[in-house]
C-alpha cells in the first residue's frame, strides 16, 4: 500500500535512494547517509510520518560499509509505514562512524540514538547529549558490535575471590542438570563441566 | 518438604526444665523474627509477591515485615537478575545491613546468572556478596522458596554459614526417568506421550 512512498522518495531524491524493496507489506529504502537528515525531514513534513517507531543499529561484519542505521517511521494520520536504512563505516570502523542526528525532528530519537551510540558506537552529529544510555560510563567498547566478545564482562566492582567465597565461583553455580536446570554457564559456553 | 532436613537443637523442654546455650537461644529468636529487605529487580518479584500474599503467607514463618531500609533488615532477598550496573548498589546495600545478616538468592538469575551469559549480567550474586541459600527456578515456585526459608531458619538456628541449595522436588517431567534427570521430550504427532 505504501509503495507509493518509495516512489515519492525516489522521484524526490533520485540517486540518494540507493535501493528499495517491499516485502510482506514492509517498504524499505536504503538511502545515502549524507542525506539522512534531509530525507528524514522530508518524511516528517511531506509524508507526515509523525512517529519514529524505532531507531537502531545493525552490524554486518562481512559487509562494507559495515554498520547500518535503521529507522522505522509511521504516520498516525495516514497509517503508512516506511523503513529507512543508511549504511556507514568501513570494514575496520576506523575513526568516527558518523551520521546526522534526527533528534530535532522527533524528540524520541534522543534516547534511541543514545542507545544506538551505546551499543554500536555510531556518533550522531548534532545530538544534544550523546552519552551512553544502557551501559555505565566506565564501559569500554560497544557490546553489540560483532567483534565484541560475547561473554566479556566489565565488572564495576571487584568480584570476590574463591578463597573468600569458599566455593568455586566459575561454574554453573550451583545448579546442574540433576537439579532441574538444563542450562548453565559452563555447559553453555564450553560444553564441558557437568555440574556435580 | 524436599531436601530440607530439620535439626532440633532445643531439647530442654523434654527434661522438665530449660537448659540452653545463649547462641542457641539467640538463633531460635532470630530465626523467627527475620526482617527482610526485598531487592527485587526482575520477574521473580511476581513470585515473591505471591509468597508474601495470603495463599503462601510468608508471615507464618516470622518473616513478615519487609523493611525498605537495609539498616533495619537482617535478611536480604535478591530477587531477579543483577546487572553489572547494579552490582555496586547491591554490595552497598549488603554492607549497610547490620550484623548478623543473611542473603537468599531467589531464582536462577540471582543464583547463577541463568541464561544471561553476556556483557551485562553478574553471573550469580555470590560473585559480589556472600550468599546463604540458593533457590533455583525460573521463577521458583513459592513452595521452593518456603523450603529455602525453612533451610535458612535451620541454618540460623545452628549457626551454619555454608551455602545451601534447594533442590527441586520431583518434577512430573522426570517421572519414569531412571536417572531422575529432567529430559524434555517432544510430543508425538498423535498427541500421546511416548
Amino acid at each position: 500500500m505504501s509503495e507509493r512512498i518509495l516512489e515519492t522518495l525516489k522521484s524526490r531524491f533520485g540517486s540518494a535512494i540507493f535501493e528499495t524493496h517491499s516485502q510482506f507489506g514492509d517498504d524499505t529504502a536504503v538511502v545515502d547517509p549524507a542525506k539522512w537528515h534531509e530525507i528524514m525531514t522530508f518524511c516528517r513534513t511531506e509524508l507526515e510520518c509523525d512517529m519514529l517507531t524505532d531507531l537502531c543499529g545493525v552490524d554486518y561484519p562481512e559487509r562494507e560499509p559495515r554498520l547500518e542505521v535503521v529507522a522505522h517511521l509511521y504516520s498516525i494520520a495516514k497509517r503508512h509505514h516506511v523503513r529507512l536504512k543508511a549504511r556507514i563505516g568501513d570494514r575496520e570502523l576506523e575513526g568516527d562512524v558518523e551520521i546526522d542526528s534526527v533528534a530535532n525532528i522527533w524528540p524520541t530519537a534522543n534516547w534511541l540514538e543514545r542507545e544506538t551510540f551505546d551499543m554500536f558506537g555510531i556518533k550522531f552529529k548534532g545530538h544534544p547529549d550523546l552519552r551512553r544510555l544502557l551501559m555505565y560510563p566506565e564501559f569500554v567498547g560497544h557490546p553489540l558490535r560483532k567483534d565484541y566478545p560475547a561473554q566479556k564482562t566489565q565488572p564495576l566492582i571487584e568480584y570476590r575471590t574463591e578463597e573468600e567465597a569458599g566455593l568455586p565461583l566459575d561454574k554453573q553455580l550451583p545448579f546442574g542438570p540433576d537439579e532441574g536446570m538444563s542450562f548453565g554457564r559452563k555447559e553453555f559456553t564450553s560444553g564441558e563441566g557437568e555440574a556435580s | 518438604m524436599g531436601e530440607v532436613t530439620r535439626q532440633v537443637t532445643l531439647e530442654g523442654s523434654q527434661t522438665g526444665f530449660a537448659t540452653t546455650r545463649l547462641d542457641a537461644l539467640l538463633g531460635w529468636a532470630r530465626k523467627y523474627s527475620l526482617f527482610q529487605y526485598p531487592f527485587v529487580t526482575a520477574c521473580c518479584g511476581m513470585e515473591f509477591m505471591a509468597l508474601a500474599s495470603p495463599r503462601f503467607d510468608m508471615a507464618r514463618f516470622g518473616a513478615e515485615a519487609p523493611r525498605f531500609s537495609p539498616r533495619q533488615a537482617d535478611l536480604l532477598w535478591v530477587v531477579g537478575t543483577i546487572s553489572q550496573r547494579q552490582a555496586p548498589v547491591l554490595r552497598r546495600i549488603y554492607e549497610q545491613m547490620m550484623e548478623p545478616k543473611w542473603v537468599l538468592a531467589f531464582g536462577t538469575c540471582a543464583s547463577s546468572g541463568g541464561f544471561y551469559d553476556n556483557y551485562t549480567t553478574v553471573a550469580g550474586i555470590d560473585k559480589i556478596i556472600p550468599t546463604d541459600v540458593y533457590v533455583p527456578g525460573c521463577p521458583p515456585r513459592p513452595e521452593a522458596v518456603i523450603d529455602g526459608l525453612l533451610l535458612l531458619q535451620d541454618k540460623i538456628a545452628t549457626g551454619d554459614r555454608t551455602p545451601g541449595i534447594i533442590k527441586p522436588r520431583e518434577d512430573p517431567a522426570s517421572m519414569g526417568n531412571v536417572n531422575g534427570l529432567v529430559q524434555l521430550q517432544k510430543k508425538s504427532a498423535k498427541g500421546d506421550r511416548p
